[in-house]
């Protein structure tokens, strides 16, 4: 890749082998240096978390750790997932997930959309508030969160998990930024032809937004599936509203950790957000929306 | 089809700017109207106010004798073509021009057989399943447009349509314009702020500054009876050469130049020459003449445009000003140089070819002389030969 870059930029191989030597040249950009032991870095816990699922337990406990094991141990992940309700956990996740996102990106499109382009009275004041909720952590809303859900009686269901979470400010936000680096030609030929403010917004604005709602649902898919603290607040007993981050912790016992098992889960629960986030790289590039104006 | 009528329409921007002044014009059904004037002179704002787009502060707007101040867009049945296409990129040209049609539920076949007529006027036949990035300059502009006329709307908005092309396609484009307008005969309003387009595209031109219609008339008109000093210099190309004259005695004096015409107040006085109205003196004719010293020579081929320095001192309009509050033509805008050389351009015969440094005379007919009063800025009748 880096050789590719390399040589494009000099004009082709063949203005590479005409003029040989003429400046001294890495194979890599010198940026290689400091990322790759930056990537190094962030990949360690993964690989460690990786090879103590592929253990025994004993070699687990083992001390100073055993980086390489003296055999892959694939026996933890039926384990893992007989000696836990696994199942129910990644179905309870899997729904919780898929509507807040669904529901995210309906909502913080039609919010995003009013604030980008629709005049009306009070739209930037209402407009900082939003900005500014995201200013404040979670741990200070939790507990009337918490008493708010209490009230509506949904306290220990997945009902829960969703309802506090069904919009958000930073989506609103997001989504209202990038529409309004779309060409407003785009939206005024479109009402000229007939389309009504909905029809703009699911027949031109949103076939062009692919890059920023594919971005934030994969953001609010990683937070909402990675979700911990909210779960162990607002589930309490009902082991059927247990979600996977939840019940991971279950391995956890207070004298013993099966670590194995433990890792084991948890390379699990990653898989679909790995699935996901390659899914939709390609997505992330900056769309087409504006290939329709002069050339 | 139906005509448009603007009855002083005002548009003020937030922040003071007014960028349609009492506008009131009639654009009759079937008419074709050219919106001419510099950058900031609100044209583009009137069309918009038309589309929709944008509320007039006050005054009516009425299509088809409907007042259309507060239907919304989509329900007033027009197309509008803008300056950058705003083709919708996600879409094939197919369904960039079906998409209108869609929406106000036209059946499926019906669609199908309009799309089909207008790609096969317009030569889009093949380019039906490809989408705006794939298509070049010229043929985006033409699915712009086959998209407003598949519509087959009331009227036609066309916001600077041809100004992103060049200059080969601007001519073709042209009159495939005027060749569509023939066929279809839709009410049009055209906004340029090209001489050519709006000389040879309109039945009427309507020439705008600072948001204030000046002249409106037929091509022709504008061009041969300028109402007013900023007229004179915005319409032709090259532009009208103002020079500054004084008058008594029945003799108009600009410099070097002595006119035997009567009839003006006596005193400051504008004077106007086209450039064709510059002829190269043979010397045995009895026009009054003046002498220039050629500068540039621009052979054009069918035409020569000679640049040279008169004795005689210019009066400018400041056309590209944006200072709405200065009535145009008011002895502020008239920025003449100082000095008592002023430069004029002169539209001579193919062969006639000075060369720079020389000088030759120039003789007038005084029947080509506009006379503008230099204060309000407005054309005086002429009287005399």
């Amino acid at each position: 890749m880096s050789v590719d870059v390399a040589i494009a930029r000099d004009g082709g191989l063949d203005a590479e082998l005409a003029e040989p030597g003429r400046r001294l040249r890495l194979p890599f950009s010198p940026w290689h240096l400091v990322l790759f032991p930056l990537a190094v870095i962030m990949l360690t816990p993964l690989l460690w978390m990786l090879v103590t699922s592929l253990e025994t337990f004993a070699e687990t406990q083992h001390f100073p750790p055993i980086l390489i094991p003296h055999s892959l141990h694939w026996q933890n992940y039926p384990d893992a997932l007989r000696a836990a309700p696994f199942g129910r956990w990644f179905l309870n996740t899997t729904i919780v997930t898929t509507i807040v996102v669904a529901s995210n990106l309906l909502l913080c499109s039609l919010a995003g959309y009013a604030f980008a382009r629709i005049k009306f009275f009070g739209r930037e004041a209402v407009f900082m508030l939003i900005i500014a909720t995201l200013m404040i952590p979670f741990q200070v809303i939790m507990i009337p969160t918490f008493l708010i859900v209490k009230r509506l009686g949904l306290l220990d269901s997945i009902g829960a998990l969703m309802v506090p979470n069904l919009a958000n400010a930073f989506g609103i936000f997001m989504l209202r930024q990038f529409f309004r680096t779309l060409p407003v030609e785009l939206e005024e030929a479109a009402r000229m032809d007939g389309a009504s403010r909905l029809g703009v917004l699911f027949k031109i604005v949103l076939p062009l937004s692919g890059p920023a709602l594919a971005t934030l649902a994969v953001i609010l898919f990683m937070w909402t599936w990675n979700d911990f603290l909210w779960p162990l607040i607002a589930i309490i007993n009902n082991q059927d509203a247990v979600t996977l981050q939840l019940g991971l912790t279950q391995f956890q016992g207070a004298h013993t950790t099966q670590w194995n098992l433990l890792m084991a889960g948890n390379v699990m629960s990653m898989i679909p957000m790995l699935v996901l986030f390659f899914a939709a790289q390609r997505y992330f590039v900056r769309g087409i929306a504006t290939t329709g104006l002069k050339g | 089809m139906a005509d448009v009528r603007f009855v002083d329409v005002t548009k003020e921007f937030p922040g003071g700017t007014v960028a349609v002044d009492h506008l009131t014009l009639d654009v009759a059904d079937g008419e074709f109207v050219i919106l001419v004037g510099p950058s900031g002179c609100g044209k583009t704002t009137a069309l918009r106010i038309v589309a929709g787009l944008e509320k007039p502060t006050s005054g009516r707007i009425s299509i088809g004798g409907r007042v259309m101040n507060p239907v919304s867009p989509r329900d007033r049945d027009i197309a509008m073509v803008f300056q950058n296409y705003a083709l919708y990129p996600h879409m094939t040209v197919y369904r960039n021009l079906a998409f209108g049609l869609r929406e106000h539920h036209t059946p499926k076949h019906e669609t199908d057989r309009r799309v089909r007529r207008v790609s096969a006027m317009l030569g889009l036949d093949d380019l039906l399943k490809r989408r705006p990035a794939q298509l070049s300059g010229g043929q985006r502009q033409r699915v712009a447009m086959g998209r407003a006329l598949v519509r087959e709307p009331k009227v036609f908005l066309l916001d600077e349509p041809l100004s992103n092309l060049d200059a080969k396609l601007r001519v073709q484009m042209r009159a495939e314009l005027k060749r569509i307008h023939q066929a279809v005969g839709v009410t049009t309003i055209h906004v340029t702020h090209d001489q050519i387009e709006a000389m040879t595209l309109g039945d009427r031109v309507a020439v705008l500054c600072a948001g204030r219609l000046q002249q409106l008339g037929t091509p022709q008109d504008v061009y041969e009876r300028p109402v007013n000093l900023f007229v004179a210099a915005f319409i032709g190309s090259p532009s009208m050469n103002l020079l500054r004259a004084g008058s008594s005695q029945g003799r108009l004096t600009a410099g070097g130049l002595a006119l035997e015409l009567g009839g003006f107040p006596e005193g400051e006085l504008v004077v106007g020459l086209r450039p064709e109205a510059l002829h190269l003196s043979n010397g045995l004719d009895s026009q009054p003449s003046i002498e220039l010293e050629v500068d540039v020579v621009e052979p054009l081929g069918n035409e020569t445009l000679v640049h040279g320095q008169v004795r005689a001192q210019a009066a400018a309009v400041g056309i590209d000003d944006e200072d709405v509050s200065t009535p145009v033509g008011a002895p502020s805008r008239l920025t003449g140089r100082p000095g008592d050389r002023a430069v004029i351009t002169a539209r001579l015969g193919a062969g006639d070819r000075p060369s720079p440094g020389e000088r030759i005379t120039l003789s007038v007919n005084p029947r080509d002389v506009h006379v503008f009063d230099p204060h309000t800025g407005l054309a005086l009748g002429r009287e005399g030969p």
